[in-house]
């Protein structure tokens, strides 16, 4: 334990550097990816395009990414821009398909009711789509999130400064705590994301909780016993996705 | 108001969804647009607010032609409401009323007071302003849906399909709600649904739509059910479109025949009579009927249920209804205030209708 009062300083800084390294990418990955998710969703062969690319992206090992991105980039090896972009382009991989899921999971019968109600195209996207997109947009923004995390560690191999340098250096010294040490603190890390990302999404979606609180009729409140099972399960994973489901299924 | 000049709209297969539609929608008025799935009553809706645009021909709203105006500008100048209320799930109820005048560029306050207000006007009461559009019933999320089609006060309402995701009752509820708010707002209204009855109920106008997206017949309600055009229509409209007519025939003239009633408080003690007996509670509203010779009954769930109740005054098509459907044969007319008045014997019913026909031609023949 003396090891890690001893190196405190050093852990915190490298703890840091850690999140931002996932974090900056998940952000920049987010706001590439609505408006790519947009157009894929609305032209239908560029949206197959779109999605084979972003599959086969992410298919790419990052090691490989890592080493690759100065020679294009003109960068340093152990630059943070190369983590930077290359996890950029991962969660754009992965957050471009959930952007088109989430839009298509929200009702057309809505979407035409803003049309016709004068909304311009933008203003629609903006304050209908993207709004109601959230509960399914979060869910895979959850995934990537941890996906990243995890990730950064790699980086560590070439030499990039984060918690994964303590696995990499603990294992050449034999030293479990440090080993340790690297490992819970990428899990805190990931866990401290995901419930950040629950919040965020509780913040923006507050209509979601309403569904389930005041079932308006008796006929409504039969139903919603009926299905009452279903409902656990996919909540669970997924709040907003579950009914979405289900409307299809049937 | 709306005028279609020779619309045709064609889909990318090829197929006429619209054929060569002419028709002048008038001001003020409930237009109904009615026909089979798959006729193009909706997509005619849809051109007036360029929701769908026109293969060829014009479409003017008050003189002017609506390809000239920007489509979102147009839109706000419209009420839209259509089937499952269309509502946006992520907002509450009273922003959903206030999303047109925001649109507008109304402040906040001034478009909360008006949805409130509105709120009150399709007789939804105020608690409800901040609830989501999920936690409503079926009937109260139309109801928001016609007071955020309001809330701009357009001139123009198109409603398309509005009534037919809710149960029965509720529909005719909001029917009539429909028109007792027509009755005070006095909009250009186009409706479109593929119940001819709920046509011929709203429709000032009605327009039948048939296959192939061409109108068989543009005429009121009243002339479709009594002369259709062709056997189309005839074929539309129904078997029982003679009965739907008498909707349009006035009850004033109707005798309405005293009757006695005995109070269901006192049923443990009575004994039948030799004649149908009607039951009314202690506000002399109707309950049901007694049988002749039947045996003393303990309880007012023991007797036999009447049938229809015709207000005085109403169509005749209620008062028919009244008297076919009563246990025993005589129909029972109410008052305003549901209290029995007396009853209509079938027999009276149909000399009435005959009359009613006589006085029609006779109408017909000197007009």
């Amino acid at each position: 334990m003396e090891w890690v009062f001893n190196n405190s300083d050093e852990i915190l800084r490298y703890t840091g550097l850690h999140l931002y390294q996932s974090v900056v990418p998940l952000a920049l990955g987010l706001m590439i990816a609505i408006p790519i998710g947009q157009l894929a969703r609305q032209h239908r062969a560029l949206g197959g395009f779109v999605l084979s690319a972003s599959s086969v992206m992410y298919t790419v090992p990052s090691l490989a990414l890592f080493v690759m991105l100065p020679v294009v980039l003109g960068t340093g090896i152990i630059d943070l821009i190369n983590v930077i972009v290359a996890l950029t382009l991962y969660a754009v991989a992965l957050l471009t398909r959930s952007m088109v899921d989430a839009l298509n999971s929200v009702d057309d019968g809505v979407r035409q009711a803003a049309t016709a109600m004068g909304y311009k195209p933008f203003r629609r996207f903006f304050h209908v789509d993207l709004p109601l997109s959230v509960p399914v947009l979060f869910a895979g923004l959850r995934v990537v999130s941890v996906s990243n995390i995890s990730l950064v560690s790699v980086g560590a191999v070439i030499g990039i400064p984060n918690l994964g340098y303590y696995f990499i250096n603990g294992m050449q010294r034999r030293f479990i705590l440090e080993i340790v040490t690297g490992i819970v603190l990428t899990l805190l890390l990931a866990v401290l994301m995901d419930l950040l990302l629950v919040l965020i999404e509780k913040l923006l979606t507050p209509w979601t909780r309403a569904a389930g609180a005041a079932p308006p009729t008796d006929a409504a409140r039969a139903e919603a016993l009926a299905t009452g099972p279903h409902h656990d399960t996919g909540a669970a994973a997924d709040p907003g996705r579950a009914p979405e489901l289900e409307g299809r299924g049937r | 108001m709306v005028e279609f000049e020779a619309v045709t709209k064609q889909f990318h297969s090829g197929s006429a969804a619209v054929d060569n539609l002419t028709i002048d929608i008038d001001r003020g008025a409930i237009t109904v647009l009615v026909g089979p799935s798959g006729c193009g009553k909706t997509t005619s809706l849809r051109m007036i607010n360029r929701m769908v645009e026109p293969t060829s021909g014009t479409i003017r709203v008050n003189s002017e032609d609506i390809s000239s105006k920007p489509a979102a500008q147009l839109r706000r100048s419209m009420g839209y409401v259509m089937q499952s209320a269309g509502l946006m799930p992520h907002r509450t109820v009273v922003e959903n009323i206030a999303t047109v005048p925001r649109l507008n560029g109304q402040s906040r306050k001034d478009s909360r007071r008006r949805a409130l207000e509105l709120l009150d006007v399709v007789g939804l009461q105020g608690a409800m302003a901040k609830r989501y559009p999920s936690q409503l019933s079926g009937g109260q999320q139309q109801r928001v849906g016609v007071a955020r089609a309001l809330a701009a006060d357009p001139p123009i309402l198109l409603m398309d399909e509005p009534f037919s995701a809710v149960d029965p009752v509720v529909r005719a509820e909001l029917q009539t709600e429909l028109l007792r708010l027509q009755k005070d707002l006095s909009k250009t209204i186009v409706f479109v649904t593929h119940d001819i009855d709920e046509a011929t109920v709203l429709g000032d106008k009605v327009a039948v739509f048939a296959t192939g997206g061409r109108v068989a017949q543009y005429a009121t309600a009243e002339e479709i059910l009594r002369a259709p055009v062709d056997d189309f229509v005839a074929g539309f409209v129904g078997r029982d479109r003679g009965f739907r007519h008498l909707a349009f025939n006035s009850g004033e003239q109707l005798w309405v025949h005293p009757i006695g009633t005995r109070s269901v408080s006192e049923l443990p003690k009575g004994n039948a009579g030799r004649e149908w007996t009607l039951m009314a509670d202690d506000g002399g509203r109707p309950v049901g009927w007694m049988a002749p010779d039947s045996p003393p009954l303990t309880d007012r769930t023991e007797l036999v249920p009447g049938g229809s109740l015709y207000r005085r005054g109403d169509s005749l098509r209620g008062a028919m209804d009244a008297a076919l459907s009563s246990p025993s044969g005589l129909g029972v007319v109410i008052d305003d205030g549901g209290k029995v008045a007396g009853v209509v014997k079938p027999g009276e019913v149909l000399s009435a209708i005959e009359q009613s026909r006589i006085d029609r031609n006779r109408g017909n023949g000197t007009g």
